[in-house]
């Protein structure tokens, strides 16, 4: 985990930008709903029905800073399809998505929280949203990386 | 005294009553869309949305949402904005609602929130989409939360859009038969 001071995708302003890597191991057996999450293993107890079509996957960081009390940063997402493989085995994946903060709140800070959570999307009716009952918390360093070394 | 001639009664009662039926039948019709009319509003004031049915119009959630699928949305106000929710919004100025997640959320102590949004099927995040100089949505620009949805069922609603006689002759049918249907 390390992090850098750039901006370049939305606001002209400098925020802090992090970088994370991680593992994914996910497992998904049949059964009722539950979840265990660690950086490297996810056991993901399915939910694939008849009336399930897809599961929107997304690792979201969750944090707090002195700008913002509360900030949510999707990371990574994957689309797992009724009949997919659900063995899934991730490892140092780079976040897919730009981990920006909305001002400095990255640096010092030692408690961001990262989910797996899914969207499941039916063939028809309700859709909703489940959070793994595991989470990963994640400190960041001090100081920036002056070097970038992603 | 003489009797006025059978046959010319008939037709006279005849022609009486086919003008009650049909204002009976245009009463009927009138109640009809009234009651359609009070069914749409009760939705909007129970789901707090000021839309609350949608059509999907494009293919930027694909695939768990394709053009023609309808979605089911509620708006409220204590409902909190998060990472991973489906949203219905309007960017300012423009009326067309757009349906994408949310991947960013930053929110301050006294409840101010701002968000940015991204289609599944998109590669980038929909910055290119809000207004000029715009970088976040609010909660003002918000229709509502997609709750629920049905596949294929709003393909009559883009249909009757791109194909205007469709439409027409679909009311002239409906309306047909609402004013010459018997009621026995």
């Amino acid at each position: 985990l390390r992090k850098n001071v750039e901006d370049f995708t939305g606001p002209r302003e400098r925020s802090d930008l992090g970088f994370v890597t991680f593992d994914i191991t996910a497992d998904i057996l049949n059964g009722k709903n539950g979840m265990v999450f660690s950086l490297t293993r996810i056991h993901l107890q399915s939910i694939f029905d008849w009336n399930v079509k897809q599961l929107f996957l997304y690792l979201s960081a969750e944090y707090s800073t002195k700008n913002n009390a509360l900030n949510q940063v999707v990371l990574w997402d994957k689309i797992m399809l009724r009949g997919d493989n659900p063995r899934l085995f991730l490892k140092d994946m780079k976040s897919k998505y730009f981990f920006f903060d909305d001002g400095n709140g990255l640096k010092g800070n030692r408690n961001i929280t990262l989910t797996l959570s899914w969207n499941v999307v039916p063939n028809a009716g309700i859709l909703p949203l489940v959070t793994g009952s595991g989470h990963v918390s994640v400190p960041f360093p001090d100081t920036y990386e002056t070097t970038k070394s992603y | 005294g003489a009797a006025a001639r059978p046959d010319m009664d008939l037709l006279g009662d005849l022609r009486r009553m086919n003008k009650r039926q049909l204002y009976y039948q245009v009463l009927n019709f009138a109640m009809i869309v009234s009651s359609a009319l009070m069914i749409w509003k009760g939705l909007i004031v129970i789901t707090g949305s000021e839309s609350p049915i949608v059509v999907v119009l494009s293919g930027s959630m694909e695939p768990a949402f394709h053009r023609g699928d309808l979605l089911f949305l509620t708006n409220f106000h204590d409902d909190p904005i998060r990472a991973g929710e489906i949203v219905v919004f309007k960017v300012e100025g423009r009326d067309i609602p757009i349906v994408h997640r949310v991947i960013k959320v930053h929110e301050k102590g006294n409840g101010n929130i701002k968000f940015l949004t991204k289609g599944d099927n998109n590669e980038v995040d929909d910055r290119g989409l809000y207004k000029e100089g715009q970088n976040w949505l609010e909660k003002k620009d918000v229709v509502g939360r997609a709750r629920g949805f049905l596949p294929y069922v709003g393909m009559v609603t883009i249909i009757m859009n791109d194909y205007p006689k469709f439409k027409y002759a679909l009311l002239a049918v409906m309306g047909a038969y609402v004013l010459l249907k018997r009621e026995s």
